[in-house]
């Protein structure tokens, strides 16, 4: 009886818990609201099954636990019975893997207008570069990487020279259009992550992972590092402000291309380095 | 052969193999310590594994400190708590629930469930526990070497597992690869002998389909991890080649704190694929010994035969072989190609429908049962609300597109510690109750066995159901401190410290649990040789705890099928396996 009430208590609370959780997913910025209406599906469904099957052997413990004099009835099997369950779980499990499915064909495809963007990771700062006035970013090589050139940017590719190159700085973008975040990492893997974009993706030595978003409001996001880095992991930190159309060309104007920065810093180099090369 | 698995024979074909001859010990080591008696290698491996295990139980409570009171603790830095975290995760993983379920559980209960004198190799399983000794040594070594343990995770994924930005990078990492292959080989040795001991030293009438669930569930995830382990081999050979020998499997050319490096050409998601080959298939290597064993402590202790047991057989299987093909479900966001995610999310997901099938016929076979209320079925209770719970939400995690937004946070930290923690652990802790008595000829305390219960169900409950509505928030794991973000209210760092709180005090009921081991040894109740009236052949030995050889001058012959509870016009509401069938009726039908 008392255990029979607990089971049923458990079952209860977690659905109160639910309800009535302070913890809830933050406020969305993307276009990602299909995801979350795929986790609400999912909640719906696993939720009555978890509490259906709950209650269920609680209300077992309850009407059949020992007494003196019961005897278990004798029942090796239900064919029946097991093919329906088996079919109804089946029914189930489609019910969230069509529209899980179906959201990940949209996740996984880029519209042609998305702008790129790039964020790049290293022990334990967040890089990011945006494509100059002709709109392509130039190629990039870890071999490349020097004091001067902390990106690694490729100083003979002409496409390179306009780029918008912002050594753990914050990333701004523009409100209402996709943009393509390309990723990149120059030492371990780490994960570019603001939980309200809901997307996120690894970035990974070696090659270039990417996702794509369109950001819906405008506000300042904490981005933060979701694939353990290493000893400063949680301290990995930048963030992420989305503005209007007009405020975020003002930023990009005040922002240093990588020839400007590379010509500056060589410069100073020149000057500083004692027999020069 | 038997068509309908759950009618009694009086036909029962000879034996394949016949009886054979073992080697009894000569002298008190060869008795105790090393010993070829499958018992007591199975009390090796779980006393082994128990006290490592209570390593990792302190490095929890450390973890939780840490976690729950950031800052009050000034021996927990960033360093050590990675380090408690990768040791913790993979101690418990390998070192404790696979050896546990497999050289415990499988090396005591295969030989007397299926009515053979011991395991056909027994001097390589004798040699399987002292690797496996060999294994744990080395990994707990990492603590008294400079630089102490890793802190890559229990994932170990490279780059950062062998870099410099990550602790344990002298010796830590070495050691826990090396410990790593040691203890696959060990496994391999000891899984050999149960794979080969269920096919061929099966007792006369001891049909495949006769075979309780228990030995089912072993026996496949033991198949299971022959072919799962030598992933985890190759990837830690290789990632032992890339941190000493400096070679590039899995480096790619990279800069470490702007130093250009001389690795170059490696991938690091080819370590993933390998991990994860092993990884997921682990899951299922710890799950279905649990879902075999706890199938017949609910069997027993309902007094009911398992529901549906054909169909339990298959779902093991089915799973067993489905757990192959679900791996990259760990690497939706790891940058694979995303079609991928296609793929393996429509695998994921057909694996819980016969997961279902086993949660169903789990409380059915409660359903008119003579439900008992023993510390066992307590136990067998608790596993079922916390493995739906981790199961359901493997449902979330599975999905490729609802995993982009939850993976890397606290909910999966939540849903494997329920799934694949409290869940299994839940089982162990059952089947201790149950088989306690016939190792050891006497019962635990039960009220102290309840006390026990209900501490670590609830209290597990109330850490980990909670823990998975911070992943929803959006706190990601591995983090020493969560800091400041605009995300974080002050009420997740509340739960923090509830969850804490509470993990203590199920931690303590663990210590408690542990005095009852000791003090039942010698103050229990003593139990007789089958304490709950049950059907299947450890039960039935000639003395408790059984002898070297298990079973006398004679080797029992089986019958019927495991689960005769509450037969119909029969005397008693079990029938033990080797009971021969008392009448034959007219029509031919054997009762």
């Amino acid at each position: 009886m008392v255990v029979a009430v607990i089971l049923l208590l458990v079952a209860i609370g977690s659905v109160l818990f639910h309800i009535y959780s302070p913890w809830w997913w933050t406020p969305i910025a993307t276009n990602w609201s299909y995801i979350d209406h795929t986790i609400n599906i999912t909640f719906w469904i696993t939720g009555v099954v978890f509490f259906a099957v709950i209650a269920f052997m609680a209300y077992c413990v309850f009407r059949f636990h020992h007494k003196e004099g019961r005897q278990a009835h004798y029942n090796p099997e239900n064919k029946k019975l097991e093919w329906w369950l088996s079919i109804g779980t089946a029914i189930g499990v489609a019910a969230m893997l069509a529209p899980g499915l179906f959201v990940w064909h949209q996740f996984v495809t880029v519209p042609a207008d998305a702008t790129e963007v790039e964020v790049m990771g290293q022990q334990w700062q967040w890089s990011f570069r945006l494509p100059g006035k002709d709109g392509r970013m130039g190629t990039t090589d870890v071999r490349n990487i020097s004091p001067e050139n902390p990106m690694g940017l490729n100083r003979d590719d002409p496409h390179g020279q306009d780029d918008v190159v912002i050594e753990s700085g914050e990333l701004h973008l523009p409100v209402g259009k996709p943009v393509k975040v390309l990723l990149r990492s120059v030492d371990v893997l780490h994960d570019f992550y603001v939980p309200e974009f809901r997307a996120k993706m690894d970035m990974v030595p070696g090659m270039v992972t990417y996702f794509w978003m369109t950001p819906i409001r405008t506000g300042t996001f904490d981005v933060l590092c979701a694939e353990l880095c290493g000893a400063a992991h949680a301290q990995m930190r930048s963030k992420v402000i989305v503005e209007e159309d007009a405020e975020y060309h003002a930023w990009l104007e005040q922002q240093k291309t990588f020839a400007e920065l590379s010509g500056r810093t060589a410069v100073t180099k020149a000057t500083y380095r004692p027999g020069g090369k | 052969m038997v068509d309908v698995p759950y009618e009694a024979t009086v036909d029962v074909p000879p034996a394949e193999v016949a009886d054979v001859e073992l080697y009894h010990p000569k002298s008190w080591w060869t008795q105790y310590v090393f010993s070829q008696d499958a018992k007591v290698i199975a009390i090796q491996y779980s006393l082994t594994a128990t006290a490592i295990g209570l390593v990792a139980l302190v490095l929890s409570w450390l973890m939780r400190l840490q976690l729950g009171f950031p800052g009050t603790f000034s021996f927990i830095d960033a360093n050590q708590y990675l380090q408690f975290i990768t040791m913790h995760g993979m101690i418990m993983v390998i070192y404790l629930l696979t050896a546990l379920f497999l050289g415990g559980f499988g090396n005591y209960l295969i030989p007397l469930m299926v009515g053979a004198r011991d395991m056909v190799f027994p001097y390589v399983n004798m040699l399987s526990y002292w690797v496996y000794l060999l294994a744990v040594i080395v990994l707990a070594s990492a603590f008294f070497v400079p630089g102490g343990p890793t802190g890559a995770g229990w994932t170990l994924y490279p780059p950062q597992a062998i870099l410099s930005g990550t602790p344990g990078q002298d010796w830590g990492i070495i050691l826990m690869l090396s410990s790593l292959i040691l203890f696959i080989i060990g496994f391999t040795m000891g899984g050999l002998n149960y794979v080969v001991t269920v096919l061929q030293a099966r007792t006369r009438g001891m049909t495949l389909m006769r075979l309780p669930l228990t030995v089912w569930g072993i026996f496949t995830a033991t198949v299971m991890a022959l072919l799962a382990f030598p992933a985890l081999f190759v990837a830690s050979v290789m990632m032992l080649f890339d941190r000493v020998l400096g070679t590039s499997f899995f480096m790619p050319a990279l800069v470490e704190m702007g130093q250009q490096m001389k690795y170059g050409g490696g991938s690091p998601i080819l370590f993933q694929h390998l991990f994860w080959f092993f990884g997921h298939p682990e899951v299922y290597i710890v799950a279905l010994p649990a879902f075999g064993i706890v199938s017949d402590l609910i069997s027993t202790h309902a007094r009911k035969n398992i529901f549906g047991y054909r169909m339990m057989v298959w779902a093991i299987v089915a799973i067993g072989a489905l757990s192959f093909i679900v791996w990259a479900h760990h690497m939706y966001v790891s940058g694979m190609h995303p079609h991928f995610g296609f793929f393996f999310a429509t695998t994921t997901l057909i694996i819980a429908i016969p997961t279902a099938i086993k949660v169903y016929n789990w409380v059915l076979t409660l359903w008119r049962g003579d439900i008992h209320l023993t510390v066992p079925m307590l136990f067998a209770l608790g596993f079922i609300i916390t493995f739906v719970n981790g199961g359901l939400t493997g449902l979330f995690l599975g999905n490729v597109v609802v995993d982009v937004p939850l993976s890397d946070t606290m909910f999966v930290v939540a849903h494997f510690h329920m799934v694949m923690g409290v869940a299994p652990i839940m089982v162990v802790l059952g089947a201790i109750y149950h088989w306690y008595p016939k190792v050891t000829g006497r019962m635990l305390n039960e009220a102290l066995g309840k006390l026990h219960f209900w501490v670590t169900f609830l209290g597990a409950y109330l850490i980990f159901f909670p823990m998975h509505y911070l992943g929803l928030l959006g706190v990601p794991r591995r983090y020493h401190d969560i800091g400041e973000a605009a995300f974080l209210t002050p009420s997740v760092h509340t739960l923090n410290a509830f969850m804490s709180v509470v993990a203590l005090i199920v931690g303590l009921a663990q210590i408690l649990f542990l005095f009852n081991l000791v003090w039942s040894l010698f103050k229990g109740k003593a139990s007789g040789g089958n304490p709950w009236r049950a059907t299947t052949l450890e039960w039935q030995t000639p003395e408790t705890p059984p002898g070297h050889g298990n079973w006398g001058k004679e080797l029992p012959v089986v019958y019927r099928w495991a689960y005769d509870y509450s037969v119909p016009g029969a005397p008693e509401d079990f029938i033990p396996q080797n009971q021969p069938p008392a009448r034959r009726t007219a029509q031919g039908a054997a009762t």
